[in-house]
């Protein structure tokens, strides 16, 4: 049972095959609570907000999802009729900072005494009186009048210091984004990002969608990690109807997962290569990818394994054929990746760009929650798989992938060793698939409750809220783990050159989509 | 100037343009068999310059003369710079305008106003780039210097057909001091030409660009130009290494018909240094950019080793 400092709350464990607890929690311990959990090594996962105004509730509320090595702790800060403000505790997680200024900006209720009242996702194209999140509003109107204003951001000053502005168009094929560098010369004193750009709406959305087609919509939060959405998701809805995931099922979720994390993998080490113009590596692991997505594309029926997670089970299913498929696949691969493993290392001119190059101190990725494999890179030693095995993870073994000096080299080498482990546990995973069936009718009891799904994606965890009857969404909350990992970039870039920012950018290549939503 | 001075100017001239974008699409080829790619054709660098002239050129609208002029100064001075450089024969009626030290200023002009049209229209982008062109330059030019004062040591003259007459056709001899100024030469090319390990031609990351920076804000016949005119300073220096350091099979001013000759000699030798350009691109990785300063120190080091070794050895 989870214990936070002296506090005594009512927990209620969740039916989800993690340990996951749900509580209240009042206005006056919430910093408290925050202060006590980051004592004790805890960590912020997320922060949302709901509008909870028609229910026993009675008004808005707030969550909050802590992660410690026991498991997630869910709060709720119910606020009382007409309140909208809540206590303040980015002072605690720099990391809610962002988080806190998009309830603002979607819900209207804010952190009280918050140092920094920007709004985030809100660039002035539509009006600060309008909150999408609440009730009253549809999702569905139109501000013609409203174009995007100036932000506000944080000026250098100094003799030589100038300001580069890049994006939110960029000369490649990538996500918009807008990065602000303060530099002198080469050196980058200061990074800020303005992010919000792929806002779409899609909590709202959520709340016109049908439950269990709700998984649909979660896969497209963010298209890399398509897989570990849509499994959180059926995770939470599982969860609020307390259906038994069918052995088969589960371990065919964890082969999808790590399909999905072997093919971004390979296409970032091949990226990564590509920005200190080492092209060979590129179209090696490119090719490499593409036999990946294609077998995807032959044995699921989707290069991206979209859709292949429904609540309840999966909609894929393998002969013994697609097993030799798989297992030749993983041998070949990993033979691959094993000598282009070896050139990397062998490379001096690569080394040279890779090492020391935006380094991020454990500490730093401590104090700002950097998780994921760019988490593990610096040491902080979290991975879901192994922490907290769920079938069909327990019986697998996952051996997780740690590296302490946080720089480019590190997160490439976190990256092989994360993907020649996934090209082992693919083989383990489809020789040992247990019988039975890959899809149980989940039911559901009709009464409105909170579901959660916590998983370990690609780059990080990926949890999802959800607040349903089974039928209707009341509130779902996607959270990608590009929330905590974006504010390391902009300190992992200090004190490089500006050439270095791509390679850098790359390393952790975080998502656009997830957290703009 | 005799008729057959003339014609062999023209010539060369002539054989600059029509090889050089040629040249450019040869490496290219290499570079992506070299990275199990399918290779663009051989003549793809031609109908990128056809659908560029063809477009329209859009300007910014802060922009200044100098950006408009630009292209073609720069066009200019590399086209000059190919009709002096001894490439089929030495009977050039142009070249003893300019010597060795002019070529040096023409590639200096064309970067000054490369550099003057990026930083005219007030981008973060092209001042980066001009910022970045200038550090490169003023540690390549002294080099590129010091690597011909080399060749002009053994044959007392600056003159670049000189040299390359005496180089080829005097009686055989090994110059030890050039073996150091070829090496130094290679790694001046690399940082001028803005390929790996310095610059990378392939890239459009906005950040890490040195020569694609300058040129970003130019479109259509604007940018055609400097397209072209890029294709013609890599021909440039790979005729200039190839003059000055495997000087076979270029024509004599008495001898006309060798001419004949010299063509099929020129592009051999340009095939094989095509290859290995994109061999020793495909090999590296680009180099931290404050690691070109030490990458240029050491070629202008090497250049003066060779100097030094012509003095000692007496040669």
């Amino acid at each position: 049972m989870m214990q936070i400092g002296d506090f005594s709350f009512k927990l209620e464990a969740m039916a989800a095959p993690l340990p996951i607890w749900r509580a209240t929690c009042s206005a006056a311990d919430w910093s408290a609570v925050a202060q006590s959990v980051a004592i004790n090594g805890g960590r912020l996962l997320s922060l949302w907000g709901s509008d909870r105004r028609d229910g026993e509730a009675g008004g808005f509320v707030i969550s909050v999802a802590y992660a410690n090595t026991e498991g997630l702790l869910w709060l709720d800060l119910l606020l009382d009729k007409d309140v909208t403000v809540y206590p303040d505790i980015s002072g605690i997680f720099p990391c809610a900072n962002r988080m806190q200024r998009t309830i603002g900006d979607l819900l209207g209720v804010f952190a009280e005494s918050a140092e920094d009242k920007r709004p985030w996702l809100n660039h002035g194209t539509w009006p600060a009186t309008y909150f999408p999140l609440r009730q009253e509003a549809t999702g569905l109107e139109q501000f013609s009048d409203c174009a995007a204003e100036d932000y506000p951001f944080v000026r250098v000053e100094g003799d030589g210091v100038h300001e580069i502005a890049v994006g939110p168009v960029h000369a490649g094929i990538i996500e918009p984004g807008h990065f602000r560098f303060s530099v002198v010369g080469e050196r980058v004193l200061r990074l800020e990002e303005r992010l919000g750009y792929k806002h779409k709406g899609i909590d709202k959305l959520f709340e016109r969608t049908n439950a269990l087609d709700g998984a649909r919509l979660a896969g497209r939060v963010s298209g890399d990690s398509t897989v570990a959405f849509s499994w959180a998701y059926c995770m939470a809805l599982e969860s609020i109807g307390n259906t038994q995931l069918p052995p088969r099922a589960a371990a065919f979720r964890a082969l999808l997962l790590e399909r999905e994390r072997v093919a971004n993998h390979l296409g970032d080490l091949g990226a990564l290569a590509n920005d200190v113009a080492f092209a060979f590596g590129l179209t090696h692991f490119m090719r490499l990818k593409e036999d990946c997505l294609r077998l995807n594309q032959r044995l699921f029926g989707h290069r991206l394994l979209m859709d292949c997670i429904i609540p309840g089970g999966v909609t894929v299913n393998l002969e013994n054929e697609g097993v030799f498929d798989l297992m030749t696949q993983c041998k070949e691969i990993s033979g691959e990746v094993k000598k282009l493993r070896a050139v990397y290392e062998d490379h001096s001119g690569l080394q040279d760009r890779f090492i020391s190059t935006g380094r991020v101190s454990h500490e730093l990725a401590v104090t700002l929650g950097l998780n994921g494999f760019s988490g593990r890179a610096s040491g902080v030693t979290s991975d879901l798989r192994a922490d907290f095995a769920m079938a069909p993870y327990a019986d697998l073994g996952v051996r997780r992938a740690v590296h302490c000096n946080g720089d480019v080299a590190a997160r490439a080498t976190v990256r092989f060793d994360e993907l020649l482990e996934s090209l082992r546990l693919i083989p383990k995973i489809v020789s040992e698939l247990p019988g039975g069936d890959i899809f149980v009718q989940p039911v559901f009891d009709g009464a409105r409750k909170q579901g959660a799904g916590w998983i370990e994606g690609w780059r990080g965890e990926v949890f999802v809220a959800l607040d349903s009857d089974g039928e209707k969404i009341h509130r779902c909350h996607c959270h990608d783990p590009s929330w905590q990992n974006w504010p390391v970039l902009e300190h992992a870039v200090i004190g490089n050159i500006v050439p270095d920012f791509p390679l850098i950018n790359k390393s952790f290549n975080l998502s656009y989509a997830g957290p703009d939503r | 100037m005799s008729i057959s001075g003339f014609l062999s100017q023209l010539l060369a001239i002539i054989v600059a343009l029509v090889l050089a974008p040629l040249l450019m699409g040869w490496v290219n080829q290499w570079r992506a068999w070299l990275q199990n790619r399918t290779a663009p054709g051989l003549l793809q660098p031609y109908r990128m310059l056809n659908k560029l002239f063809h477009k329209e050129s859009i300007v910014a609208e802060t922009a200044s003369p100098i950006f408009r002029l630009a292209p073609y100064i720069v066009f200019g001075c590399m086209v000059l710079a190919c009709a002096i450089i001894p490439t089929l024969s030495t009977d050039l009626p142009m070249s003893p305008a300019a010597d060795a030290i002019a070529l040096v200023g023409l590639f200096a002009v064309a970067r000054v106003f490369i550099s003057l049209a990026a930083m005219d229209i007030g981008t973060a982008f092209g001042s980066l780039g001009a910022r970045r062109e200038m550090l490169i330059g003023f540690l390549a030019e002294p080099a590129l210097l010091a690597i011909l004062f080399n060749a002009s040591l053994i044959s007392n003259s600056t003159a670049l057909t000189s040299i390359v007459e005496y180089l080829a056709h005097k009686e055989f001899a090994i110059y030890p001091s050039l073996a150091f100024a070829g090496i130094a030469f290679t790694m001046v090319s690399f940082a001028e030409n803005a390929r790996v390990p310095v610059d990378n031609p392939a890239t459009h990351l906005e950040l890490t660009m040195i020569h694609e920076a300058l040129i970003l804000e130019y479109s259509g016949r604007h940018l055609a130009l400097i397209e072209w005119a890029v294709a013609l300073k890599l021909f440039a220096y790979s005729c200039i290494g190839l003059a000055l350091f495997f000087p076979w099979g270029i024509a004599e001013a008495e001898a006309p018909v060798v001419l004949i000759f010299a063509l099929p000699a020129l592009v051999l030798k340009l095939a094989v240094g095509g290859f290995l350009l994109a061999l020793i691109e495909t090999l590296s990785a680009k180099m931290r950019i404050f690691r070109v300063p030490e990458f240029l120190a050491t070629a202008f080091l090497l250049a003066v080793i060779g100097m030094l070794v012509h003095f000692l050895l007496g040669a």
